[in-house]
């Protein structure tokens, strides 16, 4: 048994210590189908707890796309990253103009392997999620049959704020919503502000912001 | 019952283990029965409901009796991490529904990594003397001061306020419970298991009363915004229902029967009163119990649990050192 074996539960375990990683399945129940769910970023911890969320028997055909610039830089990050986190890195630059940057999430499709995408391409923290990429427009229309699960992670800011090492313990919750697909005749433009609004949607309410 | 007089405080404590589990099976066994007989109880879903609110009382209760047998079990270092960990997640749900900002983060990893575990560091070395004042003397200081050092002036008193709150409620009252089960006192050695029975008995006594009145007797609410169930009437009926039930139980405890009553008299009237003031807290924060069952946060609702222990634990414990006339 590698190292990466353990480390992986022992996040997941320590993430829930920490954040109770409370998995709400609203709009779908988990299941082994081919999905891309897109969430809200706003933290490094974001991965962690979405990971944590989903049941064990997912998480090893759930993989979550990481900046190649970002990620590798360093063993840690890259061992994080490739070995207990097995995830598809993606270029933020081109290295010239005819390389796809969508070609890893494509083959790992292809393979028949789930996605976790932050489609705002970086981390914010205004509360409202950032316009989304086009990228998973591109992945929707090549794979028409693939679920689109919309997921807010919520709270999970004030558990490790930019910039914080240790993170605070505070309850966290990712909420996945109903399967979407792009409408027929559906713009990109349409088709992304439709997304992230249905990811906007499901932020919990209830208490006083 | 002379013959009792007779046996060891472990068998003692046995027996009233017995006693206790008993009397929940029966009573879980009678709502059974009932949800069997009535099986198409629209109540059933509201969460409102009178059914609704017997069965949290009486997973309460479950949760309460299964704590305290744990705690015994376990001896002195065990039951301190048992409730140093119960601390730890009230303070999590309590934090968590308190508008925490980015500037506070240092705060509050002094208080879960720092001031919880020290406290309960202390309680299980027995220092009481450290004890009663750790937080309110040296975490009191020492948390305005970080929180001073992250130079973020604003609302800087009332987000202090909130933290030392949770600190002294989730953190001081709910260590005063092993506290009560690691204190010796003259005349009582290896007891003390007797007197936490005897606190949480009374005070559940005392809010399972005071809900069933609220219920039934028609009487005007004293706090309507906080509280629609909450009134003069329905929270005399419970402490005093503590008291009685706490007088009848004056056997285990080192208190004659008239004593008792007072001393029961003063731990339900605190767990009920300091039910009250969670309950304002949750209806600042906007929300109806701390575990919220529409899923924000996700929480097992821990805090409504022992809400009333947290309170009512160090007002006992102070209670009955002053009867042992314990130096401090």
């Amino acid at each position: 048994m590698r190292l990466a074996d353990l480390m992986g539960p022992f996040l997941g375990f320590l993430a829930r210590a920490i954040t109770g990683a409370q998995g709400h399945w609203l709009g779908c129940p988990p299941s082994n189908e081919q999905r891309i769910y897109i969430a809200n970023h706003q933290s490094h911890f974001d991965l962690v707890l979405i990971w944590a969320a989903l049941p064990s028997e997912l998480r090893a055909k759930t993989r979550a796309i990481a900046a190649r610039d970002y990620w590798t830089k360093g063993k840690f990050k890259t061992w994080l990253t490739t070995d207990v986190f097995n995830t598809v890195y993606v270029s933020r630059t081109r290295a010239n103009p005819d390389e796809d940057p969508l070609e890893p999430l494509v083959e790992a499709l292809k393979q028949g392997d789930s996605l976790i995408i932050f489609p705002e391409g970086t981390r914010s923290n205004k509360g409202e999620p950032m316009p989304f990429k086009a990228g998973i427009y591109h992945l929707a229309e090549q794979f028409p049959n693939v679920q689109i699960i919309p997921t807010w992670i919520d709270n999970v800011q004030r558990v490790m704020p930019k910039g914080e090492v240790v993170p605070v313990p505070i309850l966290c919750t990712v909420t996945f919503g109903t399967p979407t697909q792009i409408q027929p005749g559906e713009e990109k433009k349409a088709f992304l502000e439709r997304t992230r609004a249905e990811v906007t949607a499901l932020k919990p309410g209830g208490w006083k912001q | 019952m002379s013959e009792l007089k007779h046996w060891s405080p472990a068998d003692q404590i046995a027996l009233l283990f017995a006693l206790l589990f008993g009397l929940l099976l029966l009573i879980t066994a009678g709502g059974v029965l009932y949800r069997l007989k009535n099986p198409v109880e629209e109540l059933a879903i509201n969460p409102r409901s009178a059914r609704a609110q017997f069965q949290r009382d009486l997973n309460a209760s479950w949760v309460g009796a299964l704590l305290f047998w744990l705690a015994w079990i376990s001896g002195p270092a065990g039951s301190t991490i048992l409730f140093g960990l119960f601390s730890f997640f009230c303070l999590r749900e309590f934090i968590t529904l308190q508008h925490t900002t980015r500037s506070d983060h240092r705060t509050l990893i002094a208080a879960f990594f720092i001031v919880l575990p020290l406290q309960y560091i202390v309680v299980a070395n027995r220092r009481f003397d450290l004890f009663t004042v750790l937080i309110p003397v040296y975490a009191f200081l020492a948390i305005p001061v970080i929180s001073a050092l992250s130079g973020d002036p604003k609302r800087f008193l009332e987000r202090n306020a909130k933290i030392q709150w949770g600190i002294m409620v989730c953190i001081y009252g709910l260590s005063h419970a092993p506290a009560l089960l690691l204190l010796e006192f003259p005349r009582y050695a290896g007891k003390g298991a007797f007197l936490l029975f005897f606190l949480v008995t009374v005070v559940s006594v005392a809010q399972i009363v005071q809900e069933v009145v609220s219920r039934s007797v028609r009487s005007l609410p004293t706090v309507r915004a906080i509280s629609r169930s909450f009134s003069r009437r329905a929270w005399w009926s419970g402490a005093l229902a503590g008291a009685f039930v706490g007088a009848l139980l004056y056997w285990v405890t080192p208190f004659k029967a008239g004593q008792a009553f007072v001393m029961a008299f003063i731990a339900a009237a605190s767990g009920t009163l300091g039910a009250l003031v969670m309950k304002a807290m949750k209806r600042e924060a906007g929300i109806h119990y701390w575990g919220n069952r529409s899923g924000i946060t996700g929480a097992v609702g821990l805090l409504d649990r022992v809400a009333a222990l947290c309170f009512a634990a160090p007002i006992f414990f102070h209670s009955v050192r002053w009867y042992f006339k314990l130096s401090v």
